[in-house]
């Protein structure tokens, strides 16, 4: 027998909301299987099950929310009989209580309208639930013509699927909503309240980054690398290649992250108990911004082993996933160190906090044309800034300069990462 | 192709890749890293998604073409 519990999918996560089970009583699964949907502060995870065997009873049923290591199922293994009912022994802790029917605040004053700012404006951004966007891409919905009933008009998985039933009709122009409330017969609370994932992802991340702060002593370096040689050969490179199959250059970069690490090892893995846990495996963490907000680092397995190509499929997917809001748990949780570029934001460096309990992050920043000696001559180069931010407890800044020495002589030899 | 089916096509492919973003808002003129922050990854995948749809390719040189509404009807109506 085995209990499937609620995964901690990452350091601060402390609930989960089983969304949806993708199995029931009696079906066999092996490990790696995607066994549920759980919906956390930061994003919808496809829960995957670690052991093989046949599903015996669910014992949180959809719609719950649970603490993690709740026994979530559990499961019958290699060649057992399946045994009597296990006792009902249902560790449930007491039910979140319904959302109140908060009375509407006092109306604001009348505040004479703005005229529309200046150009250029960005454009509204629809509030929408990381689940709701996954249905509306699967059910076709426009987005654009749904009416939000979720905490702050935010776009529900109900409203979506309500506007998928209704009858096509022609989209109605779509209003920008006016600044303030209407207070009067403001639209009924769903019974459920779903999560406020913006607000809810601003709270993990800074709990994650200040308790990094608070409990890692950075220390940070930074060296100025000629991405000549490598630019050159992505461009040859992907003029061979069909519009599917070409590289962006940081899939480069976080290849030769991962092979300078095998190099420096003492920057992968985690700090936990007041001791370093070295990985031999690399898993690198790919800094994925969300356009409305927050971000996301989630995992490329077994970096140093996998081509170009590989590691393109796989960041390609991760970057679709995050942001349709859908991710794996084995990605949120097994980070070994993490990549950040901030290049395309147009900044030159990166200072950056590790997620804890990593021990180094390294960042790399926008590439720019730069006067360049070598030889005794001066000539313009493409030049990017790697920066590496280092847990002092696990790693000294000699060992990290050693690490950014590594990924700058990598990305001289292209052809070979 | 013309320059409203070639438009509806890009918009439902941005739709794909930003489907937070309110499409009647989308400025034809203005690049799409600015208006939506797009980046690298989503301006490659729009690229192969309109190449998928109509079996144009694209050579990388040419992306920064696609990065406004206009630009794209622009560069999809001369090929």
């Amino acid at each position: 027998m085995a209990d499937f519990l609620m995964p901690s999918l990452g350091a601060d996560m402390e609930f989960g909301t089983v969304l949806q089970w993708l199995v029931k009583p009696g079906d066999a699964v092996k490990r790696g299987d995607i066994v549920a949907v759980v919906d956390t502060e930061k994003a919808t995870i496809e829960v995957e099950i670690f052991q093989t065997g046949v599903v015996q009873k669910i014992v949180v049923p959809e719609g719950e929310k649970v603490p993690v290591g709740t026994l979530l199922a559990v499961l019958a293994v290699n060649g057992e009989a399946p045994a009597a009912a296990p006792p009902e022994a249902k560790p449930k802790p007491a039910a979140p209580p319904p959302p109140k029917a908060v009375a509407a605040p006092p109306p604001p004053p009348p505040v004479i309208a703005k005229p529309p700012a200046p150009k250029p404006a960005a454009p509204h951004r629809l509030h929408v639930s990381p689940l709701a966007m996954r249905i509306a891409l699967d059910l076709k919905v426009d987005l654009a013509t749904v009416t939000g009933t979720g905490p702050d008009g935010a776009i529900t998985k109900a409203d979506v699927e309500r506007a998928a039933k209704a009858p096509k009709a022609p989209a109605p122009p779509v209003e920008v909503k006016p600044a303030a409330p209407t207070p009067a017969g403001a639209p009924a609370k769903p019974a459920i309240a779903p999560i406020d994932h913006h607000a809810a992802m601003r709270k993990v991340i800074a709990a994650a980054m200040a308790r990094s702060k608070r409990e890692i002593p950075h220390y940070y370096l930074g060296t100025q690398i000629d991405m000549s040689r490598a630019m050159a050969w992505l461009t040859a490179e992907n003029l061979k290649r069909p519009v599917t199959e070409r590289l962006l250059y940081s899939v480069l970069l976080i290849k030769a992250v991962a092979l300078a690490i095998k190099e420096v090892p003492e920057l992968n893995g985690f700090w936990i108990d007041g001791a370093f846990k070295r990985s031999e495996a690399v898993h690198v963490g790919v800094a994925i911004s969300i356009r409305q907000g927050g971000l996301i680092a989630p995992a490329i397995h077994d970096v140093e082993k996998k081509s170009l190509s590989e590691i393109m499929v796989n960041l390609r997917d991760l970057v679709k996933r995050v942001r349709a809001g859908v991710l794996r748990s084995s990605e949120i949780a097994d980070a070994t160190i993490t990549v950040t570029s901030l290049g395309e934001q147009g900044v030159e460096t990166v200072f950056g906090v590790i997620y804890p309990p990593q021990v180094a992050l390294v960042g790399f920043g926008k590439i720019v044309e730069r006067p360049w000696a070598s030889g005794g001559m001066v000539g313009a180069r493409p030049v990017v800034m790697a920066s590496l931010s280092g847990d002092h407890r696990a790693s000294d800044g000699h060992r990290g300069g050693l690490f950014l020495a590594a990924v700058d002589r990598l990305l001289q030899e292209p052809e070979k990462l | 192709m013309s320059a409203d089916e070639i438009k509806a096509l890009y918009l439902r492919e941005l739709h794909k890749i930003a489907p937070e973003v309110d499409l009647n808002e989308i400025d034809p003129a203005v690049d799409l890293r600015e208006q939506i922050d797009l980046d690298s990854m989503d301006i490659l995948n729009l690229a192969v998604a309109i190449h998928e749809a109509t079996g144009v390719d694209i050579p990388e040189a040419d992306y920064p073409q696609m990065t406004t509404v206009n630009g794209c009807i622009a560069y999809l109506g001369a090929r």
